[in-house]
């Protein structure tokens, strides 16, 4: 990445490149008693995800007899953040179940088990950002090893545009950057094959050129992140670290 | 909340095997499974832990804030606990409003501390009739193999009792966004913790897994403290419709003092340590 000099935020605060990722550690098979399941940690934000199913959808008028649905879960820990979560669902809870639900839709075949569920659950424990694509990240790994079958693999980043800098795996207080321009925050996930967008979102302000260039960079983090997906997935000792 | 069915030659196994004093995985009656303890897993609660208890799995985290006393308890802390049995950790656990099985956990662990006098409330007072510190005790399971309450149990314990008070601004009346050195105030000689027996037939066990739980007739909950150097019950729930007899009690009693001489110190070790 060039440096920005004209932006103000010229160093990150964790001392990370503009480019670089947090620390990464996955774990398969967290939760024994479920078909599937990984653990996935960048820096300080831990995801968790479970698959169950596929299994009979109940009640029977929401089964599809052609396909399998997916549903997904997603939900914070009480105790994942500073300010505590009321526990169950919220507003926001539901939003980003739905868009994940979406993303790992479009990379599954549910086709082969009509009139089926597969649940995705992902939770996290830790938060320091990017919860949502520590989530995706997770579930793509859980559906994998649920042996759910997979049209492609999903791995997912948030970029951040911090005044005028673009950051990739952008972690809590540079999503509270308040100088300048602020802080935009570009959740995505990108297919592993085809180099598709499976989810995008944004918030924040940022112009188109600079939303392409969020994109490119989003890409290329991605490309890290399957590799140690992949390499978990077949690792016999179910743990990798990247350091 | 749905049943898990266990086959009828695998539960006459279960019984058979206890009959002649042995359990399908190997332990004695009154073993626990191997206990596994990481403190620290989330670093924005005042404290939390992941305990592991065999492959039952539980996340406990404690965060505070600041409420308005109760009535009769003008100059008292107050403490809230809630458990979520997730569809994470089991098939038998669906989404939505806690069903009875989360509600009871929650309610015999927060009795288990409140009533014990673990946290000493007094000291949670900040304002008298009008600010005192509300306690929030967030129960997660991960992974259900049996015997979630003294697994849940056990890690509220560590939670609580290594919880760190956040530091309050008197000026602008305000929690800070740091943790204080202070520990949550405690009376560390006042705590217990549970140990929950099951009767499958005539057999009693401790730390039950999955399959032993949904055969199980009948179950005792026993929460056990220190008292002048002795063992002291301080709460107890029997649950499910089974009955237990006066023998099956005093079976209890019995090894409930042997069992507490052995885990209390490794209990407190967890807690402390």
């Amino acid at each position: 990445m060039v440096k920005k000099i004209e932006s103000l935020y010229t160093k990150r605060n964790d001392g990370r490149a503009f480019d670089e990722i947090r620390p990464i550690k996955v774990e398969l098979g967290v939760i024994p008693s479920a078909e599937g399941s990984a653990m996935f940690q960048t820096g300080d934000t831990r995801a968790i995800a479970a698959v169950r199913g596929p299994r009979t959808f109940h009640p029977q008028h929401m089964q599809n007899p052609e396909t399998g649905i997916l549903r997904v879960n997603y939900g914070m820990m009480p105790f994942s953040v500073w300010e505590r979560i009321r526990p169950g669902p919220s507003r926001r809870s539901e939003e980003i179940s739905k868009v994940s639900e979406w993303a790992l839709s479009s990379v599954i075949d549910l086709s082969g088990f009509p009139n089926t569920v597969v649940d995705v659950f992902v939770q996290i424990p830790q938060a320091d950002a990017g919860t949502r694509v520590a989530g995706l990240n997770a579930a793509a790994i859980a559906l994998a090893h649920a042996g759910i079958p997979m049209k492609e693999m999903l791995s997912a980043i948030a970029v951040g545009k911090i005044d005028k800098t673009l950051v990739v795996d952008i972690n809590k207080e540079e999503e509270d950057f308040k100088e300048g321009e602020g802080s935009t925050d570009i959740p995505m996930a990108i297919t592993s094959r085809k180099k598709d967008i499976a989810l995008l979102q944004l918030d924040g302000k940022i112009s188109p050129d600079k939303l392409k260039e969020a994109i490119k960079m989003g890409k290329k983090a991605c490309e890290k992140i399957l590799e140690l997906q992949v390499k978990v997935l077949k690792e016999i000792n179910n743990k990798v670290e990247n350091e | 909340m749905s049943e898990l069915i266990i086959p009828k030659l695998q539960r006459e196994r279960i019984i058979e095997y206890l009959e002649k004093g042995k359990r399908i995985d190997g332990r004695e009656k009154s073993d626990y499974r191997n206990i596994e303890v990481e403190k620290n897993v989330s670093k924005n609660a005042e404290s939390s832990v992941r305990v592991k208890i065999g492959k039952t799995e539980v996340l406990a985290g404690v965060k505070l804030g600041i409420t308005e006393p109760y009535p009769d308890s003008l100059d008292e802390g107050t403490f809230m606990t809630t458990a979520e049995l997730h569809p994470m950790a089991s098939d038998q656990y669906d989404i939505g409003r806690p069903g009875i099985e989360s509600i009871e956990l929650a309610r015999i662990i927060d009795r288990g501390i409140r009533e014990s006098g673990f946290i000493d409330f007094k000291k949670l007072c900040i304002e008298k009739g009008k600010k005192v510190w509300q306690v929030f005790l967030d129960i997660f399971a991960i992974n259900d193999d049996g015997n979630l309450l003294d697994v849940a149990g056990l890690a509220a314990l560590i939670a609580v009792g290594n919880a760190k008070m956040p530091v309050y601004n008197k000026e602008e009346e305000k929690i800070e966004h740091k943790l204080s050195d202070n520990s949550l105030p405690l009376n560390k000689e006042a705590m217990s913790f549970n140990m929950t027996f099951h009767k499958i037939n005539n057999s009693i066990i401790l730390d039950v897994n999955k399959e032993e739980e949904a055969i199980s007739n009948c179950r005792l909950s026993i929460a056990v403290g220190e008292f002048e150097k002795k063992l002291r019950i301080t709460a107890m729930q029997k649950g499910k419709e089974g009955i237990l007899t006066s023998e099956n009690i005093e079976n209890i009693l019995n090894i409930v003092g042997d069992k507490w001489k052995e885990m209390f110190p490794k209990v407190k070790k967890y807690v402390f340590g």
